[in-house]
């Protein structure tokens, strides 16, 4: 009878247990081993020689020009691959939100990308943006365009990179939208031309509140990918020209060897910053976003 | 106020004939009530008048005037989808109003409009509320009353009250009854419950495979039934039919036209038949009766018959239906009808 008393009470935590010790190796504890990297000056070759130096890090990034510099590029970029693929993505996928045969062949081309390693794609845009014989100034120029330096100017760079991103997460984001659009109720967009409704105010009070969701995920997903963005400056750029593209992982990742504390502060901040801008996007645009 | 004439209708939904050839007139003021089995065309038939499933060719008419290219906004038409197609994002009074601002009615205009149609249809405690915490039958008032506030012309309906429980729907029957009536203006419903069809129209119109069966009011389409699709929709339980051996012609009758007893009784057309199974429905009973290798229903006032006992049942000559091998009916003025009824008396 006691036993079976105990087990009631131990059932629920030994049937997470599995579970939370996952969660706990993988999760809490290098999320606080960072934190408490973040207060020392460690060193690599021998960890007992680490000092701790309490916020020392993080007055010290907070003082620094790169860091602002690299924190300015990630900001520009996040708005650059939200802003764009948000756009490109509803208006492709109003074009394919029709069932047709055609649309099925398209969409499957625009998803292509999406499967492809990120390093290849990195790659095969780093030859054709190349200034002198890649494909997309050969095409500029046959088009009596002046061409551009892409990647090797730092007034280009950070839009290039942009390019590549939004590229290659299009067709994802197009395959969500597209599924949300064909959720909709054809009934309504007859009762909507029933009741007299215009395209636009069809598009602007329907179409967009009835996948305000789906738009709202994108966005947040979005916002936090960017903000991580690491691999295409690694291998397109390695943040140059100038550190015209030096983003805050890439910037966490340039001191791996050198001051690993300074680091694990900096990814301390880079966390904090995309938990803050997750709660205002709640708090700015729940109201706007209408779950059924 | 308008009437809605059908010429020469046909629709093709990929490649094929849904209807074909179709010429209809709905009148001015009249409930008129489309039903049929699911498939048969109903629901293309309305979908055609408010524009939004246009016809493959033919044209349709709106008092008198070609309306095929006018857009279904414009037409003077609101229509009750099935699922109600409420716009979900939006508050009650949003829905209500959101075809008058399309329009441009001005706000003071719109406001009255809105209280007052709320008001009618009982929902103004509910205006801000979003659909999503409505009932099915405070939906269903929703898109209702979002008809009903742009004063058309012709109500569409189809099937509005399919989702809603059978206490509510037999409620709505009479509201929509009512309705009608206040507002005088042309209503065409489509169901495929023949009940609401009989209990609700001025006329019925049954279709079956895209042709239209029979076009009459209730009592007529009940009575006299052109052929036995329309016999055999019309009624629970259905008409029986029984093979009178002769010519291929079939006969029937209603299983609430016969009188049943334990003695012999006086008809032109009596069998005595073994009763199969009982249905107490309270006020009437269901009797299946076998007779020889058919069964019959029929259905009594009388709840004291029991299963296998050996009953008398007789059917009155005006009750009586003739059927030819093609399904029509054969009428009184046929010149075979005599020798028809003759056979049936040796049945």
């Amino acid at each position: 009878m006691k036993n079976n008393k105990v087990w009631e009470i131990l059932r629920p935590y030994v049937m997470i247990g599995p579970a939370m010790i996952g969660i706990f190796l993988f999760v809490i504890y290098p999320m606080i081993y960072l934190l408490y990297l973040s207060f020392f000056k460690y060193n690599l070759l021998n960890s007992a020689m680490s000092k701790y130096i309490g916020f020392s890090n993080y007055i010290q990034i907070f003082s620094r020009e790169d860091f602002y510099k690299s924190l300015l590029n990630t900001v520009i970029y996040t708005g650059g691959v939200v802003t764009l693929t948000m756009l490109i993505s509803l208006l492709i996928a109003v074009w394919l939100s029709k069932r047709t045969r055609m649309n099925y062949i398209v969409q499957a081309g625009i998803f292509t990308p999406h499967i492809i390693s990120i390093v290849s794609v990195s790659l095969v845009w780093l030859w054709m943006m190349e200034p002198n014989l890649g494909f997309l100034n050969y095409v500029l120029e046959s088009l009596g365009l002046p061409p551009s330096q892409w990647l090797q100017s730092s007034k280009t760079a950070l839009f290039s990179i942009i390019i590549v991103s939004v590229w290659h997460g299009i067709g994802y984001y197009v395959l969500i939208l597209v599924a949300a659009l064909q959720g909709i109720s054809p009934n309504i967009y007859e009762a909507a031309a029933l009741d007299n409704t215009s395209k636009f105010r069809v598009f602007h009070r329907i179409t967009l509140p009835l996948i305000s969701p789906q738009m709202f995920f994108i966005l947040i997903i979005m916002t936090i990918g960017s903000f991580k963005v690491f691999d295409t400056v690694r291998i397109m750029t390695g943040g140059g020209p100038n550190n015209a593209t030096n983003t805050l992982v890439y910037y966490i990742y340039g001191f791996r060897t050198t001051n690993i504390g300074y680091a694990a502060a900096t990814g301390v901040v880079l966390m904090a910053i995309i938990g803050i801008l997750t709660i205002i996007y709640f708090w700015l645009l729940s109201r706007k976003v209408h779950y059924q | 106020m308008a009437s809605i004439e059908f010429v020469n209708v046909t629709k093709e939904f990929e490649k094929k004939e849904i209807i074909k050839d179709l010429n209809l007139r709905i009148e001015d003021g009249k409930f008129t009530v489309l039903v049929g089995p699911s498939g048969c065309g109903k629901t293309t038939l309305l979908r055609m008048i408010a524009g939004i499933g246009p016809q493959t060719s033919g044209s349709v008419l709106l008092n008198g005037k070609d309306i095929s290219n006018i857009a279904p906004g414009k037409r003077g038409v609101a229509m009750v989808f099935q699922n109600y197609a409420i716009y979900p994002t939006m508050s009650v009074r949003e829905n209500i109003e959101f075809g008058l601002k399309n329009n441009k009615v001005n706000k003071i205009e719109r406001k009255k409009l809105v209280e007052s149609i709320s008001e009618a249809v009982g929902l103004s405690e509910y205006l801000g509320r979003k659909p999503s915490t409505l009932s099915g039958g405070q939906r269903q008032r929703v898109a209702l009353a979002r008809a009903m506030v742009k004063q058309p012309s012709v109500f569409l309906m189809d099937e509005p009250l399919s989702n809603l429980d059978a206490k509510l729907r037999a409620q709505m029957r009479i509201d929509l009854i009512e309705l009608h009536k206040k507002l005088g203006t042309t209503f065409v419903y489509v169901t495929h419950d023949q009940v609401e069809a009989m209990s609700m129209a001025d006329t019925i119109v049954l279709m079956n495979q895209g042709l239209i069966q029979q076009e009459a009011p209730p009592e007529e389409i009940y009575h006299e039934p052109n052929n036995i699709f329309v016999a055999q929709f019309i009624g629970t339980p259905p008409m029986n039919i029984g093979e009178l051996g002769v010519d291929g012609v079939r006969f029937g009758f209603r299983p609430e036209s016969v009188t049943a007893s334990t003695e012999p009784v006086e008809s032109p057309f009596t069998l005595q038949g073994e009763v199969t199974t009982r249905e107490m429905l309270g006020s009437e009973t269901l009797y299946q009766i076998r007779y020889k290798e058919t069964s019959f229903m029929i259905k009594s006032l009388i709840d004291k018959f029991s299963v296998n006992q050996k009953i008398h049942i007789g059917v009155n000559s005006d009750k009586l239906y003739f059927f030819a091998d093609d399904g029509d009916r054969i009428h009184k003025d046929h010149i075979h009808y005599r020798d028809y009824f003759e056979a049936l008396r040796g049945y």
